[in-house]
This record gives C-alpha cells, sequence and structure tokens, in this order.
C-alpha cells in the first residue's frame, strides 16, 4: 500500500507519521506543499503542526497551498485521506470536512495521553478494532470542535462522528472533554468516510516501550481493509 | 486605495479569549464589562480603482480566506 504524508512549512509531526506508516507496512512518500501533484497512492496524511505558524486561522494558509487541488482531487474520487491535529485544522479550512476548530475552552495548549471511543461503524479507519477505548496524545491549542446544530445533527445520521472523548472507563462527559468540544468530538468523518479529521495523534503510540501502544491498531486495522 | 475589513465571531460560538479578556476586565475593576468579543482587523491596499471594485473584491477575499464563514462574521468599513 502506497502512502503520501503532506509536508507544509511549520508541518512537524510529518517524520513522525513517515515511521509510524513505515512500521505498519505503508510504502510512504514525503511530498512538499509546493508540488502540485500527488504520487500514486492509497492514502494521503495531512500531518501534525504549525503549518504556517498558524498565521491568520490555524491551517487556512496551508488550505491554500499548490498541493491541495491535488488532495481535493484525489478525495472526492473515494481516496483516504487523513488529517491530524494541524492536519484536520487543514481539511476544515479545505472545507472537505465539516465544522470549524476554537481555541480551547480554557485557553491553555494541552499536551497529555487522552482517551477517545472510535465509531467503528461503516468506516475503514476503525471498523475492526477491538479495544473498545483508545488512549491517543493531543497537543494543541486550537481542537475545540464547533459547528453548527444542523451540521451536528446531520453528522450524527449519518455516523459521520469519527471519534469523542471519554475517560478510562469510556464514559463521555465534560469531565472527559479536554478542549470544549461540542459533544466531546475529537474528530469527524466527510458524508462518505473515505476523509477522517481529528485531533488526537495516532502516530505518537505506536510502540510499547512509548507511553500508550493504542495507535498501532489504528494503523493495522486501517491497512488490513486496505488489502 | 485601502479598504478596511473587520472579522468577529458570531453570535453563540463561544470565544474563550473575548471571555478571558472581559473577566480581567472585570477583575481590574471595569465591573460595567458584561462581555468582550475579539476580533481581527484588516487594512488591505487595493491598486483597483474603483471603491465598489475593490470593496466586491475584498467581500470575495472574506468569503475565500479571510473570515471562515462557519464561525466567523466580516463586515467592510
Amino acid at each position: 500500500m502506497k502512502s503520501s504524508v503532506i509536508i507544509f512549512p511549520g508541518s512537524n509531526c510529518d517524520r513522525d507519521m513517515d515511521v509510524a506508516l513505515k512500521k505498519f507496512g505503508f510504502k510512504n512518500k514525503m511530498v512538499w506543499h509546493n508540488d502540485n501533484v500527488i504520487p500514486k497512492s492509497d492514502l494521503v496524511v495531512l500531518p501534525g503542526g504549525f503549518s504556517y505558524g498558524d498565521y491568520l486561522r490555524c491551517g487556512s494558509i496551508a488550505a491554500k497551498s499548490n498541493i491541495i487541488n491535488s488532495v481535493i482531487e484525489f478525495a472526492n474520487k473515494g481516496g483516504l485521506v487523513i488529517g491530524i491535529c494541524n492536519g484536520f485544522q487543514i481539511l476544515i479550512e479545505t472545507g472537505l470536512v465539516t465544522g470549524a476548530l476554537l481555541r480551547n475552552k480554557y485557553l491553555k495548549f494541552i499536551c497529555k495521553n487522552i482517551f477517545v471511543k472510535a465509531n467503528k461503524t461503516h468506516n475503514k479507519y476503525f471498523n475492526k478494532i477491538k479495544k473498545d477505548i483508545l488512549e491517543l496524545h493531543i497537543a494543541h491549542n486550537d481542537g475545540n470542535y464547533f459547528c453548527s446544530q444542523d451540521d451536528l445533527k446531520s453528522m450524527q445520521d449519518n455516523d459521520q462522528i469519527a471519534v469523542r472523548y471519554c475517560d478510562s472507563n469510556g464514559e463521555i462527559s465534560e469531565n472527559s472533554n479536554p478542549n470544549g468540544s461540542i459533544q466531546n468530538i475529537a474528530g469527524v468523518f466527510n458524508e462518505k468516510k473515505n476523509i477522517l479529521g481529528m485531533m488526537p495523534h495516532p502516530e505518537r503510540v505506536i510502540d510499547s516501550c512509548l507511553s500508550s501502544n493504542d495507535g498501532s491498531y489504528f494503523f493495522e486495522n486501517l491497512l488490513s481493509n486496505m488489502k | 486605495m485601502k479598504i478596511k475589513v473587520i472579522v468577529t465571531p458570531k453570535n453563540g460560538v463561544l470565544d474563550p479569549q473575548g471571555k478571558a479578556i472581559q473577566q480581567t476586565l472585570n477583575s481590574m475593576n471595569f465591573i460595567d464589562v458584561s462581555e468582550v468579543r475579539q476580533g481581527k482587523y484588516f487594512e488591505i491596499e487595493t491598486d483597483l480603482k474603483d471603491e465598489k471594485d475593490a470593496k466586491k473584491n475584498v467581500e470575495d477575499m472574506c468569503k475565500k480566506l479571510l473570515a471562515n464563514l462557519v464561525i466567523e462574521d466580516y463586515k467592510i468599513l
């Protein structure tokens, strides 16, 4: 399986993602934002970081990069696209996924492990993962997910809420909401569920020597669906 | 010609920075302050000569880049 990770000026999780993808068997290529064409890929990843210094709004400048037209074209043809953290913010700014990411409710940069419950229905990202609660890592200033009530309802009706913050027992509540996101939303799909945007970083927790190994389930599951 | 634009969070959208500013003002004894909304201000220098054309162009910029219409409103001054 072939993947491409797009590098923007200010990306800083691009190489972690490269390591993770290769570890689980992807043939990964790094692609510069100024290129016009994505190499032949089964998966495209927009990595975390601080593209363009988060100027204007997080992800807004990167969303106008040369490569983005190819990413949109790839996504519209049904290609799998993942945006993690700043990559999620970029997806939001391109309009490929619905909503907005506001400043964290308590104005703090949050860098810690959190727990999420993933939506396993009708998607290739989480469908066969055996664990119900995943321990992943977040590191962001602007991860407070927001969307209109109408959009929320249509996403709920279409199973587009991908991941929600919960506690270690799987309880989804205000106490397990790190950043004020509505409905504890940590990630969403587009309507066809080929695009996933989420704040937590699976690529940071892919080895038992790290604080969690739960990111491995994510990559293993994704790869198993692509073979 | 210079066109000025203000971008503000929409009503009903949480504005944690505005809230923090309001609380600080209250703690500084500006107790009359019940709400602060923080936005952005742009000055755009354009080569267009006709003000109507220039403002139309800036409106396009607002929709495509300067504002995120999910959470923000813009006003061309």
